[in-house]
């Protein structure tokens, strides 16, 4: 099976060798690592191409690495049913820089980067119709980046005077609490009482009969 | 049964027994003999209401996997005159059976101003009832009562059928108790 999977990735690198940047071997799966303006081509061939026939698109994935240059990566996961192979391909970008669209290659492909776009930010260039899918109306933000706050910036009440649902400042009862699980009197003990003989060996029954 | 009390029972209905034998011969009586009976008008309207309180169905998470449990076969809520309605119009109380999101609660608050008075909310689950699991999310409203007033809170997450079974018979009693015919 690996050994499959590593002549895939040989035979991909040395039929687009301008396109792919490299391939690896990763939790028993082909990842290849794409450059940004070839993703569509890229795409089409594994989608096309005889040996690949990768014509299923099951998840375009965003990823932020706040600590790179170009921060995110979107994750392309393709599926061959004819091959009964799966494979994943790898983007960089950053906040400004836009990802070719693969609408064009899997129709698929609209929601998904409406997705990542909403909770990432992350833009597509060549999208039929690149707005928010997952969160409110007028929703400011883009909340799976790692520079957001867990609780964002604004909460719903309704008003009685106003008879409608308001919007107002994050205003927190309690703070988010972190429990670092060492102190005795906060989580869990590492010991329960009454645990303390259960990591000794049990008695060992005597031999019997003998002599 | 409940509708004809005598002041030293006060507003509990009679339980099966003697008492409540003796009390429908004298009721029967009363009927054959002047062919009417007298009872007090808000002691009827509650005995009414609770015993067709009309859910609205708002599941919006897993707790609404229990709530179904509850009008099943095993738990029947239909015995108890709940019927699930489809319509605010028609319902009576609004169970919110789970996560109750930023982007929903303007369409919750539009479904509950869509209800006719009296009407009643019921919280079921942590999620409903203050946020729970969700409670520090940026896209999660912390309690459904910021948005609607609360009748009852089920706690659990999500709560058995028992449970909201247990809320609504809770739900049930605090109409009877509260005993007024406009609020």
């Amino acid at each position: 099976m690996d050994l499959a999977l590593k002549d895939l990735g040989d035979y991909l690198v040395g039929e687009l060798p301008d396109e792919i940047l490299g391939s690896e071997l990763a939790f028993d799966q082909l990842t290849i690592k794409v450059r940004r303006e070839a993703v569509a081509k890229v795409l089409t061939f594994l989608r096309d191409d005889v040996n690949c026939q990768f014509k299923l698109l099951v998840d375009i994935c965003g990823a932020d690495y706040p600590a790179r240059e170009q921060r995110f990566e979107v994750v392309y996961n393709l599926l061959s049913l004819t091959h009964n192979n799966r494979i994943r391909v790898k983007v960089a970008t950053d906040e400004q820089t836009p990802v070719p669209s693969a609408t064009g290659v899997f129709s698929a492909a609209n929601w998904f980067e409406r997705e990542a776009w909403d909770l990432f930010g992350i833009y597509f260039s060549d999208h039929p119709d690149l707005r928010r899918i997952l969160t409110d109306y007028g929703f400011e933000g883009h909340p799976l980046r790692k520079d957001f706050p867990l609780t964002g910036y604004v909460e719903v009440r309704y008003d009685d005077e106003q008879k409608r649902v308001v919007y107002e400042p994050v205003k927190l009862t309690q703070e988010f609490r972190s429990f670092d699980f060492l102190s005795p009197w906060e989580g869990v003990q590492q010991v329960l009482p009454g645990d303390e003989k259960a990591e000794e060996a049990p008695p060992q029954p005597k031999p019997e009969g003998g002599a | 049964m409940g509708i004809i009390t005598d002041p030293a029972h006060g507003q509990a209905p009679l339980p099966p027994g003697p008492e409540q034998d003796a009390l429908l011969r004298q009721v029967t009586g009363e009927l054959q003999d002047k062919g009417f009976v007298i009872a007090s008008i808000d002691k009827l309207v509650n005995w009414a209401r609770t015993g067709s309180l009309w859910p609205m169905t708002f599941g919006l998470a897993c707790c609404a996997i229990e709530m179904i449990h509850a009008y099943c076969s095993r738990y029947d809520l239909d015995r108890f005159g709940v019927v699930p309605r489809p319509s605010p119009r028609q319902s009576d109380v609004i169970i919110v059976a789970g996560t109750l999101t930023n982007k929903m609660a303007p369409a919750f608050r539009k479904v509950y101003d869509q209800m006719a008075e009296p009407r009643y909310v019921i919280s079921m689950g942590s999620c409903a009832n203050g946020g729970g699991y969700y409670h520090y999310s940026y896209s999660v409203v912390r309690g459904c009562d910021r948005v609607v007033p609360v009748d009852i809170y089920v706690p659990g997450c999500p709560p058995t059928a028992e449970a909201l079974v247990y809320g609504i018979l809770q739900l049930q009693k605090k109409i009877n108790r509260t005993g007024t015919l406009w609020r």
